[in-house]
């Protein structure tokens, strides 16, 4: 918004007059009812369920329920080792959801593969078939720093320019929903990652967000 | 409780009990001294009958099965050979290499729950690494053997004569590799994305 549009709304709600843009009111709208996927893995998911109980109490950022399905789902936290075996199902639960759609890659597996990275049968990370939002590092993080990795995806859905071609991606129709399915190989997961998403070129770090 | 009989009685038993059977006692050195009897393949489902249903012995719980990879190893020999060098004979040193061939080794850990000892550790081993990888399943002797039997098939590509369901357990069928044998190689594909600061 325009910074004389936002000083005539600031002086507007002193007079107590309280005015938004559709803009405004289509992100508020979503950044405070971000459902996640019932969804775990491994040992993060054991904090991820202590965050939604109530001593650290997710609901309060709009995420009381945890849809058993990921056809109600918004958004889904990768919380814990991916194994070879297991990442086609990953992004066959994330194809399945509507958009839009966030992922929270928890932890260090979900990042990278973490300490297990070298195993034979451990995906390095699940950003190499979805795209991921935001990325918490840590064996297992804490329930503060998924608190801190949700209000983070909070502030990027606020942030979203609705029309143009920063416009996010649900509100594009040429950009994909769904992503590639990989497959069993003979020696591992093929293909190895989707470039359209993992971008393992030198040069490229990852974005980091403060 | 009773006392475990030493390995040395064990394979003595067996011996008496199966004709024709052939028992190797391998020592460990260590302070665990946690000796096995290695069993030969044609007569190991017999041993283990004789071992689970033995009066004394009764090693009804297999705890454990597990896969060792003993790959081709060459040891060298300083040899001293009397030749004729140039119409002198001399004492010249030559080193001779051995190859020893490698092989696939399955272990079992057996306790005894009515006589409440243990543990006896058997092995059978395979021919070789490559082709002649078969040993007889343990399975029909110890059901808990199924499982871990299925593992080691898995993982170290023992196969097992007369399991019951001998497929891979971890992997997914149509990988072809053994992931936990020595030689083995992570694919090139997992590649790592260079980050410059």
């Amino acid at each position: 918004m325009a910074d004389d549009l936002k000083e005539l709304k600031i002086e507007l709600s002193k007079n107590g007059i309280f005015t938004t843009t559709m803009e405004e009111l289509y992100n508020w709208g979503r950044r405070n009812s971000v459902w996640p996927l019932t969804f775990g893995l491994a040992c993060c998911a054991i904090e991820m369920i202590a965050t939604t109980m109530a001593r650290y109490d997710l609901a309060r950022f709009g995420a009381e329920v945890f849809r058993p399905s990921p056809r109600q789902a918004d958004l889904i936290i990768v919380s814990g080792t991916v194994t070879k075996k297991m990442a086609p199902q990953v992004v066959r639960l994330y194809n399945q959801m509507p958009e839009p759609k966030y992922v929270i890659a928890m932890g260090a597996c979900a990042i990278s593969g973490g300490p297990f990275r070298d195993g034979y049968n451990v995906l390095r990370g699940i950003d190499r078939y979805i795209p991921v939002d935001v990325h918490i590092p840590g064996c297992p993080p804490r329930p503060e720093a998924l608190i801190h990795a949700f209000i983070t995806l909070q502030k990027q859905i606020e942030d979203d320019v609705l029309r143009g071609a920063q416009r996010p991606r649900h509100l594009d129709p040429d950009a994909p929903s769904e992503f590639p399915v990989p497959s069993f190989g003979e020696h591992g997961l093929e293909p190895p990652d989707n470039p359209e998403v993992f971008n393992s070129a030198p040069g490229n770090p990852l974005k980091v967000i403060q | 409780m009773t006392a475990l009989p030493t390995p040395e009685d064990i394979k003595a038993q067996i011996e008496a009990g199966i004709p024709g059977a052939a028992v190797t006692v391998i020592t460990n050195g260590s302070p665990s001294a946690q000796h096995s009897l290695l069993l030969d393949n044609q007569h190991a489902r017999d041993a283990a009958v004789f071992l689970r249903d033995h009066p004394d012995l009764r090693l009804d719980f297999c705890s454990l099965v597990t896969g060792v990879d003993w790959p081709d190893t060459e040891t060298t020999e300083k040899i001293k050979v009397r030749k004729t060098v140039d119409g002198v004979e001399t004492d010249v040193e030559e080193a001779r290499k051995t190859k020893i061939p490698g092989y696939l080794e399955a272990v079992y850990h057996l306790f005894s729950m009515e006589k409440k000892h243990g543990p006896v550790i058997l092995r059978v081993r395979t021919a070789n690494r490559t082709d002649q990888t078969h040993v007889p399943s343990l399975t029909p002797v110890w059901r808990s053997a199924e499982f871990q039997e299925r593992e080691a098939f898995d993982l170290y590509g023992i196969v097992f004569d007369g399991h019951p369901d001998l497929r891979r357990i971890l992997m997914w069928e149509g990988f072809a590799d053994f992931p936990m044998r020595k030689d083995y190689v992570p694919p090139a594909d997992d590649r790592l994305a260079e980050v410059h600061a």
